[in-house]
């Protein structure tokens, strides 16, 4: 069942005289349980894709449907609430709000949906298992490093339940060791609990751990790689092997 | 270039100059319309009597200003340099640039003319309009003449402002300077970048520091409030003192509990934004304890001073109808207890005949036992209490019939009594709670050889002489055959004059007075004993009411004003430059999907609770305050004191109230939506 389309959607920027077409009539679809990567070099136009997908910016032309409800023609307090119901989203430098501990900023995501203290409790607790943080709930961001920081923003993002996992460049600001954890964690979400995760990234490493990796270049759909039953060093090297088709731009950016 | 380069730096961080600037405007106003008082007072037609408290006003207002001055200038000062803080990032760039230090000393002294001089000028426009504003209260205060009015400008005022406000502006203008010197680069690159550390105080510690500060305060606001006739200077500054030094440990520990107690609330703590709403003023209180004392502490002035300064002008006014009934009282003592005294004969001697002046008149003598003094009535114990007190002085003892005279004459209550009855007179609460204690026991006491006794068991609210307060120590009222025997203490004329206009009757008063005096000058008993002549009339004691009101009401709001606006800014500057550090933060919420207006309550909140503390404490300080200004006040009556609480509130609501509201508004402004 496709959870997201995007049809023909365009994005343009500045004046008439001097305009810049950041996303240019892009189209993909989404499955529900899928998880999906975003390549592209700097100034392809995926973080503005990521945008336009998660209400923060608007399509110049187009229609995002989620579950068949058209999200750019959301406004005002639908867009909250279709933000704080059917996203989550991940940054790269994690957005955690430095006064308060991590269960907090968990917690944060539910007790703005109202959900009841008791709710929230065990809500926290379990994906906190999940994500292997349990040790950490009760530490304030500056107490922690960087992979924990970036697991505890990736609890915020799905203790909700979402519909869809947005990551803005998940893995930019850690160690590859922390990376790696990360990953693994949202592998996990995606087999087990079926978490649609859709994740834009200029490292081949952090795209091998997708289902699918979808190339972007100068605003367009370049090209699009399916792993199916191949390992993920397979697949590491077949994007590898679409980067250095893509020339110099992506492999600037490795 | 430099110029160029302060012009666009101000206009750029318009958002955090403005409540300065603002601030700045206000002072200046509020600092030339008292200054300018004494101008305009002087147009209007006064009287001698008045024109001479509108002099005493000037020098009072000058003296404050001075006060004044150094409270704006702190204040000043505090914000220049809290604005420096904020554009540390700035500087950096500039010292990386290979800009010179002299040259950044150079750009903050441009801004600080600019906007030094940019508030001046607003402000004295600004103070010049609302001074006429002020000329109706001026005009009301010395209940003057409505039609004398007309726009002016005090040039006296203008220059002073301007003196004043350009060396509080060099003052800052140096201050700067200091920093620029002291800056260095590597401390510039990292400010801002430094986490927030958070950390929680040790709850029992709180608490228990919390039941110690709450404990002393309590002590110290029963001490105040109901030991009062036990204090001293030295007592007075120990309890000011531990006031102070509680109210800092109560923020500190409140600061430590508050999120403690909230957070243990879980069904609260976990609802909609409020982890991060708590989270944030327990963080904010948390780094401003010591200002959030300081302007506790102002707040608790401002309200003492504005609330006292009005009961005293209300109370003046209703004093003067209440103490004052008739035209005129002279009253003429001498040393010794003397027959002879008589002011009317004393006149007539002269060849002055002062009833010819008076429509009606009492003239009437009081008498003193030398068997019978204060010592003899309050024994033995009270004596010890009241070291300074002279008990051997004797009591004033006037005849029944007399006082029904005078009360005749006053319009009041006449009073009756049997042969061996005294009635004791008394309306000084202080002196009257003392003489009551004696009566309960129902003493016995001796009047020229007659024993008499207390017909009430208690104090008799009146009093004989004109007064402007209830000053009436205590007089015995017996009946006549009592006072046969004894030696005149005084004697008295009270009365009311032919003369029907304020000018005629000012005039009627000159030469009774001038007469009067030269007459109990001249007479033989006076030179040979010595004596006073005291002199009481209605016209006086309401000039001196009136001065005195007046002087207190706007002593009191110009303290008041200053400390309220130094209080607002205060807390504006804290809570705006917090929302700007906290813009990201707003941000994210946004991201999660958080509804504008949950949002918006959420600074309401920290906005509101930021402002609400230190009201709070002070508040409950000003009651116990209150409660001893009440008992200083005493003399001046104050029944009126609810009418001057509702004035104060309604001041500190308008000026406090909006300074909260600015504050609301421009950090909305701030953390708004960027798109």
């Amino acid at each position: 069942m496709e959870l997201l389309s995007i049809q023909q959607i365009e994005k343009y920027y500045g004046s008439k005289s001097s305009l810049t077409k950041a996303i240019d009539d892009i189209s993909f679809g989404v499955s529900q349980g899928e998880f999906v990567a975003i390549m592209g070099a700097s100034g392809s136009g995926k973080t503005t894709l990521l945008n336009c997908i998660s209400t923060i910016d608007r399509v110049t032309a187009g229609h995002i449907y989620l579950e068949n409800a058209d999200i750019t023609a959301l406004k005002g307090k639908e867009l909250n609430r279709f933000r704080r119901e059917k996203l989550g989203f991940i940054f790269q430098d994690f957005n955690l709000l430095d006064t308060l501990t991590a269960y907090e900023n968990i917690s944060l995501a539910l007790s703005i949906q109202k959900r009841s203290a008791k709710e929230i409790d065990a809500a926290v607790k379990t994906v906190a298992q999940q994500l292997s943080i349990t040790e950490v709930l009760g530490k304030y961001p500056y107490q922690m490093s960087g992979g924990q920081k970036q697991r505890v923003a990736s609890a915020r993002a799905i203790v909700t339940n979402p519909k869809l996992v947005l990551a803005d460049e998940p893995t930019g600001a850690l160690d590859s060791k922390a990376a790696k954890m990360l990953l693994e964690r949202f592998n996990y979400l995606n087999s087990e609990h079926n978490a649609t995760i859709m994740m834009v990234t200029h490292d081949s490493f952090t795209a091998s751990y997708a289902r699918r990796v979808i190339f972007i270049k100068d605003g367009k759909i370049f090209n699009e790689i399916i792993r199916g039953s191949d390992s993920r060093k397979q697949f590491f090297d077949k994007i590898i092997n679409v980067v250095t088709l893509l020339g110099g731009d992506v492999s600037d950016a490795l | 270039m430099l110029f160029k380069l302060s012009l666009s730096n101000i206009r750029r961080s318009l958002r955090d100059y403005a409540i300065y600037f603002f601030t700045l405007i206000i002072g200046v106003s509020v600092f030339y319309v008292f200054n300018a008082i004494g101008g305009q007072a002087a147009m209007l037609k006064l009287d001698g009597d008045t024109r001479a408290i509108v002099q005493v006003l000037k020098t009072l207002i000058s003296g404050v200003s001075v006060f004044v001055a150094g409270v704006l200038g702190l204040l000043i000062v505090y914000a220049s340099r809290f604005l420096m803080k904020r554009r540390n990032r700035e500087f950096a760039i500039y010292l990386m640039l290979g800009m010179g230090k002299g040259r950044i000393s150079a750009i903050l002294f441009a801004e600080t003319m600019l906007i030094g001089l940019g508030s001046l000028i607003i402000g004295l426009l600004l103070g010049i309009g609302l001074s006429q504003i002020m000329s109706a209260l001026v005009i009301n205060l010395f209940q003057a003449d409505m039609t004398d009015y007309q726009f002016s400008v005090s040039g006296e005022a203008v220059i002073k402002t301007i003196l004043y406000f350009a060396v509080i502006y060099i003052v800052v203008m140096l201050f700067n300077s200091v920093v620029v010197t002291k800056l260095k680069l590597i401390d510039l690159m990292q400010s801002g970048k430094k986490s927030e550390q958070i950390r929680l105080k040790n709850p029992a510690l709180c608490i228990v520091i919390f039941i110690i500060s709450a404990a002393a305060l309590a002590y110290a606001y029963y001490q105040v409030g109901w030991k009062y006739s036990e204090l001293d200077q030295q007592k007075m500054a120990a309890y000011i003192a531990v006031g102070c030094v509680t109210t800092f440990f109560i923020f500190w520990s409140v600061s430590g509990m508050l999120l403690r107690v909230i957070m243990s609330m879980k069904n609260a703590y976990f609802r909609g934004l409020n982890t991060f709403t708590f989270r944030q003023i327990s963080s904010k209180i948390n780094t401003m304890v010591f200002s959030m004392t300081v302007i506790c502490l102002m707040l608790f002035v401002t309200i003492c001073t504005l609330s006292g300064g009005f009961s005293i002008r209300n109370s003046m006014n209703a004093n003067l109808k209440e103490y004052c009934p008739a035209d005129m009282g002279i009253s003429a003592y001498v040393d010794e207890p003397a027959e002879e005294l008589s002011i009317t004969e004393i006149c007539e001697d002269n060849g002055f005949d002062v009833m010819s002046y008076l429509s009606d008149s009492v003239h009437f003598h009081t008498y003193t036992d030398e068997n019978f003094t204060w010592g003899s009535f309050f024994g033995e114990e009270l004596i010890e209490h009241f070291p300074y007190v002279d008990f051997s002085a004797g009591e004033e003892i006037v005849a029944l019939s007399d006082y029904n005279a005078v009360m005749r004459l006053y319009g009041r209550e006449e009073l009756s009594l049997s042969e061996d009855e005294f009635i004791l007179i008394c309306n000084y609460k202080q002196m009257k709670e003392l003489r009551n204690e004696v009566l309960a026991k129902n003493p016995e006491i001796t009047i020229s050889g007659r024993k008499l006794l207390s017909k009430y068991g208690v104090c008799t609210d009146g009093f004989i002489r004109l007064s402007s307060q209830p000053i009436q120590m205590g007089a015995f009222i017996v009946s006549d055959s009592v006072v046969k025997e004894l030696g005149y203490s005084s004697d008295n004329l009270i009365g009311n004059y032919k003369a029907q206009t304020r000018a005629e009757k000012a005039e009627t008063e000159e030469i009774i007075k001038n007469e009067c005096d030269k007459s109990f000058r001249n007479m033989p008993l006076v030179k040979e004993l010595g004596g006073t002549l005291s002199f009481d009339t209605r016209i006086e004691i309401a000039n001196a009411a009136v001065g005195l009101g007046a002087i207190a009401t706007f002593l009191a709001l110009y303290i008041g004003l200053v400390f309220l606006i130094a209080c607002g800014a205060l807390l504006a500057l804290k809570e705006l430059s917090e929302s700007v550090d906290s813009i990201e933060r707003y941000e994210m919420l946004r991201k999660i999907g958080a509804e504008e207006s949950d949002i918006s309550k959420s600074l309401f909140r920290q906005t509101g609770l930021f402002f609400l503390l230190p009201l709070l404490l002070a508040a409950v300080h000003s009651v116990f305050g209150m409660k001893f200004a009440a008992y200083v006040l005493e003399m001046f009556g104050t029944e009126n004191m609810w009418e001057s609480i509702c004035a104060t509130s309604v001041i500190i609501l308008l000026i406090y109230g909006g300074y909260f509201l600015i504050t609301y508004y421009c950090g909305k402004g701030i953390i708004k939506d960027k798109r």
